[in-house]
């Protein structure tokens, strides 16, 4: 007979063996999956994983976009595994994300078509408190009248989506854009242009930001006592409460920093690699980072870790889909996989099998 | 099915001994949608199916599917051209900054950017006239609405869009001068429950015709529902649902394009072109109209298609006023495609904002 019975405390060895673990599951399931889809299955885990990084048709284009893709990832993750740290969940990291890009874009494109060095600077301010401002809203309601912060940082996502919107095809509209919705592009206009800072590396400001935050992040759950309070309401919410720590004081930071790094990413990925905003302009970098916050172990080179393997599962797939022809929707899948499994391994954190006889207590 | 053609190459090859270089173009294509999604997506694939059944070895194809008009679609289309594609297909209207930009880059693969207005050395644009199409929806619907009101799902405030709107509209008016319009933005081309809950809000307003300008079958399963309520097949047939809800429908037809410019890529003789096509040349296709469509509606529904392939009759055709109140086209003014293609207002009578 088997069963699971609780760990006196969380084991050290899984917390690092589990993601491992559930990318190695997830190649061999994946691998059965591509095969019922009739594409060969090391090919399709090679070009996945291998291909990006080492092909020489493209690894000189998709090495540097990996950064790019995981840049966002690991900025809103940094910012979101800080709240989770504490009990914060924050779930509407993508609805900041694009209240950071409309707020930044609108503040660059009031000055066009201006040229100096500061628009930049200022774009990125404007972002991060465009971001930082529409988690304030789930922030004080919670701390206010003590709602749930789940739910409304979620449901503030669709508010931002229409808000997008209208963005695009209304006050953010090009004018010379022959009344089609989309902003002016930024990648033609230098001064606000997020380039890339060495040519061909794809390290652009927003992947630098993304490096900071993962240092920042660590020395402040590590070394700095705001962190030791914010892990410390995570893990004994009423001894925190008995030491003195102001509550609604870590959920307004808390919220606050994940909403304005989720806001700073969506500038920088406004004004670099996307160009423009437009309707579609979010492609759900906000609920990828909530599972690269997990798969990081909510620990900033974790999440580092994470976000660079999203990243090569997410451009890995798209050749799989182009050089396999194997459909979009099971590259979906394959992802949806690894948080799967990284999810079932995890009760091995806190629990362990037994085999045999149920001991008598 | 990618281990079959797998095979029948790898046989072809055996028998033909040097045949297997015949494969010497590869056309690529990249959609907004999963080609299942039973419209847009669905007929371009179609499209590149046509061209794999028409040139056999001698044409490669790929494509990639349900690529968001982001940040992701210069990425995908860049890896396309890396992979070895002569001729790329990009078959959303977002994907037009990303082509120019990728096309830049490969001066030496043809692109076609689907629906948009920017062209280059390398980049041809082609779209069809679909609102030829709405005209006749308009008539039919106009014709068989008992509540005089009729729903429109539409996905983005872009001139095609509208266009479609105006086109429905002039038609539905000409039969039924009470017919009123309720238009819905629904900001997606395909997101089947967004698409449902339109139809459901506006059959509940009263509406017994539903138009869609987006491309999920949702709408149609919703009018099933319903009852007593008639749409459109858009984009595809969606024939699924005939006699009813479905009396008729538009279906793009890409397939003779998309083999013409491949073949212009095999000869050597690809320039870069701006095409716009309509039910004449065979772009545009209207779908069979159901019995459910009195007799008397189906043949002059019939007529104007006739008219409209032959260029005899133009769907914008004066006298039109603007909703302002402007007039736009004099009596017996026909509209220019610079007009067209640009369209960013109403015409008379459609009691709406454009959103901005």
């Amino acid at each position: 007979m088997i069963r699971l019975e609780k760990r006196p405390q969380p084991s050290r060895l899984w917390t690092g063996l589990s993601p491992v673990l559930a990318v190695l599951l997830t190649m061999v399931f994946g691998g059965v999956l591509f095969a019922f889809l009739g594409a060969n299955p090391f090919e399709a885990i090679r070009t996945i994983f291998w291909d990006p990084l080492f092909n020489t048709q493209f690894a000189g284009f998709t090495r540097p976009q990996l950064l790019v893709k995981a840049g966002p990832l690991i900025l809103i993750a940094i910012g979101l595994s800080i709240g989770f740290r504490a009990g914060i969940w924050n779930i509407g990291a993508e609805g900041q994300y694009i209240m950071g890009a409309i707020c930044g874009a609108a503040a660059g494109l009031a000055v066009y078509p201006a040229s100096s060095f500061l628009i930049l600077p200022m774009m990125i301010l404007f972002g991060a408190l465009g971001g930082w401002a529409w988690a304030m809203i789930p922030g004080i309601l919670k701390t206010r009248f003590g709602t749930n912060e789940i739910l409304v940082s979620l449901m503030l996502v669709y508010v931002a989506e229409n808000i997008l919107a209208t963005a695009s095809s209304g006050f953010l509209r090009n004018p010379e854009g022959r009344g089609f919705p989309g902003s002016r592009n930024f990648k033609e206009w230098d001064a606000a242009h997020n380039a890339e800072l060495i040519s061909g590396t794809g390290m652009h400001w927003g992947v630098l930001f993304a490096f900071l935050a993962v240092i920042g992040a660590y020395v402040l759950l590590t070394r700095h006592i705001l962190g030791f309070n914010i892990r410390l309401t995570g893990e004994a919410p009423r001894a925190a409460r008995f030491s003195g720590v102001n509550p609604a004081r870590i959920v307004l930071f808390c919220l606050g920093i994940s909403g304005a790094l989720a806001g700073m990413a969506g500038l920088f990925e406004v004004a670099g690699p996307a160009g423009q905003i437009s309707i579609d302009f979010n492609s759900g970098y906000g609920f990828t980072a909530i599972i690269v916050a997990f798969l990081g172990r909510l620990h900033p080179v974790g999440i580092l870790l994470a976000g660079l393997l999203m990243a090569l599962t997410y451009i890995g797939g798209e050749l799989a889909q182009l050089m396999l022809g194997v459909p979009g929707a099971s590259i979906q899948l394959f992802q949806g996989m690894l948080l799967f499994f990284l999810l079932g391994v995890d009760v091995f954190t806190n629990y362990r099998l037994r085999l045999g006889q149920r001991e008598t207590a | 099915m990618h281990r079959r053609t797998l095979l029948a190459s790898a046989a072809l090859a055996l028998t033909l001994g040097q045949a297997a270089a015949a494969q010497d173009v590869t056309a690529g294509f990249i959609y907004v949608g999963p080609v299942g999604d039973g419209g847009w997506t669905y007929e371009h694939d179609q499209g590149r199916l046509a061209v794999e059944e028409h040139f056999g070895d001698q044409v490669k194809t790929i494509y990639q599917e349900s690529v968001p008009e982001g940040a992701d679609a210069e990425r995908a289309i860049t890896q396309m051209a890396l992979s070895g594609a002569d001729i790329i297909f990009t078959t959303s209207f977002g994907y037009m900054d990303p082509t120019i930009a990728v096309a830049e880059k490969f001066p030496d693969v043809k692109f076609e950017h689907a629906t948009g207005y920017k062209r280059a050395d390398n980049v041809s644009i082609y779209s069809a006239r679909f609102y030829e199409g709405r005209a006749i929806q308009g008539h039919i619907a106009g014709s068989m609405t008992e509540t005089n009101k009729i729903g429109y799902i539409a996905s983005f405030p872009i001139p095609e869009v509208i266009r479609g709107i105006n086109s429905a509209y002039l038609h539905a008016k000409k039969v039924n001068p009470d017919v009123e319009f309720s238009i819905v933005w629904a900001y997606t081309w395909f997101d089947p429950s967004k698409e449902a809950d339109a139809a459901r809000a506006l059959i509940e307003n009263g509406a017994d015709v539903i138009l869609q300008h987006t491309d999920s079958t949702a709408p149609q399963a919703a009018a099933q529902e319903a009852g007593d309520v008639i749409t459109f097949g858009q984009a595809s047939d969606m024939y699924d649902y005939a006699p009813l809800p479905r009396v008729s429908s538009i279906i793009d037809d890409w397939a003779p394009y998309y083999i013409e410019r491949v073949q212009a890529v095999i000869d050597g003789t690809w320039e870069s072109t701006d095409t716009w096509d309509g039910i004449g040349p065979g772009m545009v296709g209207i779908g069979e109209i159901t019995d459910a469509v009195p007799e008397d509606v189906k043949a002059e529904a019939l007529a104007m298609k006739e008219a409209i392939a032959s260029g005899e009759y133009h769907p914008f055709t004066g006298p039109i006023n603007k909703a302002d109140g402007s007039v736009w086209l004099e009596e017996g003014e026909v509209a220019d495609d610079g007009t067209l293609l640009g369209m960013d207002f109403y015409v008379e009578g459609i009691d709406a904002e454009i959103p901005n």
